[in-house]
């Protein structure tokens, strides 16, 4: 491992910031959230940084206004309230407004799944999958790792349209290394064969890894998938990818039959007309207000490494059966 | 851009009958608050406040209008197609299919900035325009026009407050103030109290005028927009919904009647 692992955040707020001395265009707003790199940001280029404060509604409209003039603008705020605080504004002023005019406009949330780990439900996502995947015109972003998010930024510059890029709160390890995967695939394939396909996004891509590693040592060889575009990932790829596997097994950090991963990866195969039995591993039951630590609380919710593990054990005996 | 000398009353009467007459074509129109902004929209655009050019409505020259109260502004249907952003015949279209001429104006429609059906979004959008603006060192102007019901969404406030922390000076917050929302006087659902006084605390520079009186509007809005003050402006227009119509002109439940057609072809008829 010679990339050291860095916050997602950071990664990202670095290439912004490294960019906006010749990119005239990229405008940064804050709801009053802020990173270290951010204060580069701040003291550098004051003329193209604004923070609207608590206020994710007019974070939202600010936002749209600026790319109405012209701006590539970025919008910076905790996940849960870049979303779904200011879902009505995101919905009319950036969704159906980008419609009809050119705007580009990418929504950084922090703090995807349970990666806020100790404050609560308030602060963790569960739910901006679905919410994100259902306008039409939205590009959604899921890295599983710095790299991967460090690579999303050039999307994020040069495609117009609306986009929310979820990003991880922790310091996750790093898969990509020093090759992010192919952007405009939406999805890399880390592992073939066998029976069973894992497809993961975000923080669960680790678990679905360290599964597949654990079976390989009981002789069991399963595929993996990283699906890091929830909206634009190609279906050719992505049917190649899952061709003749028997079964597939989602893994996501969010509520499970709610809209999420699953529901995409159901009506995909649905569509493709694909015979594979499916296994979802997603937060099961309603919202908790338990403390422990990220992997305790997974395990709680069935989304943890042991949980997972035995599930899709059972998963494969049942398919051969 | 436009900048011949308009007669304005003559021109508001003018577009009372012409939004009277697409609603008589088109009832699915709101028409209570329709007639209740017809002198802002007048002054706007036929007094050389507006700096626009119909065959590029998206001109960087242009000043910025956005009509964020979208039901209340069927009265631009008109006003526009006399401009030649579109032509008159699409006034017979209103509502009809292929139109882009809805119940509720869309941005599809040239001369409309932003989506309004959706009510309290126009300002904070208008917002981010006017920094945006500033920050190109533009010296074009954004005029916003809302209603007062509208200023119940609390994204307003949040706006309101962001353009004052930043000296918005090119913001122009035009409130239509009818005093009634859907169901009864706004005074009575959620009280703005003195709405001029509140947005001066909010460290706004406020003017109050008679909304139907077209030259005063005209003059305001000229003064607001030619005084440097390093605050964002807002004009409180004292309007009627319904103006001008009986049994509608400031009916609590004026945006929800429709007038018989009967009536409509009566009045159209007389004036």
């Amino acid at each position: 491992m010679n990339v050291k692992p860095l916050a997602m955040r950071d990664v990202f707020l670095e290439r912004i910031w490294c960019s906006m001395a010749s990119e005239q265009k990229i405008f940064f707003v804050s709801a009053d959230f802020g990173s270290p790199v951010l204060d580069k940001i701040r003291a550098d280029f004051p003329d193209r940084f604004v923070n609207v404060g608590i206020a994710e509604q007019n974070l939202i409209n600010v936002s749209a206004g600026l790319a109405l003039e012209g701006y590539t603008v970025f919008a910076y705020a905790i996940a849960p309230f870049i979303t779904m605080r200011c879902y009505e504004q995101i919905r009319v002023s950036l969704a159906l407004l980008s419609e009809v005019r050119p705007m580009n406009v990418n929504l950084i949330g922090v703090g995807a799944g349970y990666s806020y780990v100790v404050s609560g439900p308030t602060h963790q996502c569960y739910e901006d999958i679905t919410l994100m995947r259902a306008l039409p015109n939205f590009q959604v972003l899921s890295p599983a790792d710095h790299v991967t998010a460090a690579s999303m930024f050039d999307i994020c510059r040069d495609v117009q349209g609306p986009k929310y890029l979820r990003l991880d709160a922790q310091v996750l390890p790093v898969i990509y290394e020093n090759n992010p995967p192919e952007m405009p695939n939406g999805l890399h394939v880390h592992k073939r064969g066998g029976q069973v396909c894992l497809i993961a996004t975000g923080y669960m891509l680790h678990t679905a890894l360290r599964v597949a590693e654990n079976l390989a040592l009981s002789g069991k060889t399963v595929g993996v998938i990283d699906l890091f575009d929830l909206a634009r990932f190609s279906p050719d790829k992505l049917y190649q990818a899952l061709d003749g596997y028997e079964g597939i097994v989602t893994l996501e950090e969010g509520f499970r039959g709610r809209g999420g991963v699953d529901s995409m990866m159901f009506e995909f195969v649905s569509r493709q007309k694909m015979k594979a039995k499916m296994l979802n591993i997603g937060v099961e039951g309603g919202y908790r207000f338990e403390l422990g630590t990220r992997a305790d609380l997974h395990e709680q919710v069935g989304i943890g490494y042991e949980v997972a593990l035995k599930n899709i054990n059972i998963f494969i005996e049942s398919l051969s059966n | 851009m436009n900048n011949k000398a308009i007669d304005l009353r003559e021109k508001s009467k003018w577009v009372w009958r012409q939004t009277l007459a697409v609603h008589r074509r088109a009832p699915e129109t709101r028409l209570a608050s329709s007639l209740s902004s017809i002198d802002i929209f007048v002054a706007l655009y036929y007094g050389a406040v507006l700096r626009f050019d119909p065959t590029d409505p998206l001109n960087e020259a242009r000043d910025r209008c956005v009509i964020s109260k979208g039901h209340g502004s069927i009265c631009m249907y008109p006003i526009l197609a006399d401009l030649g952003f579109f032509s008159m015949e699409e006034l017979l279209n209103v509502c009809k299919a292929g139109s882009f001429l809805g119940g509720i104006p869309d941005p599809v429609i040239p001369g409309y900035e932003t989506v309004n059906g959706s009510l309290g979004h126009g300002l904070g959008v208008a917002t981010g325009m006017a920094l945006g603006l500033k920050r190109k060192l533009s010296d074009r102007s954004i005029f916003v026009v809302v209603g007062d019901g509208e200023l119940h969404e609390g994204a307003n406030w949040e706006a309101i407050m962001f353009a004052a922390q930043h000296q918005l000076d090119n913001l122009h917050l035009i409130v239509d103030d009818n005093h009634i929302s859907m169901l009864g006087y706004t005074d009575e659902i959620v009280s703005h109290g003195d709405l001029a006084q509140r947005l001066t605390a909010f460290g706004w520079s406020c003017m109050e005028v008679d909304g139907h009186d077209v030259l005063a509007v005209q003059s305001a809005l000229l003064e607001q927009k030619n005084t440097a003050s390093r605050k964002p402006k807002a004009l409180i227009a004292r309007t009627l919904k319904g103006h001008g119509v009986p049994g509608l002109e400031n009916a609590q439940l004026s945006h929800i009647i429709n007038p018989k057609p009967e009536l409509i072809d009566s009045l159209l008829e007389e004036k």
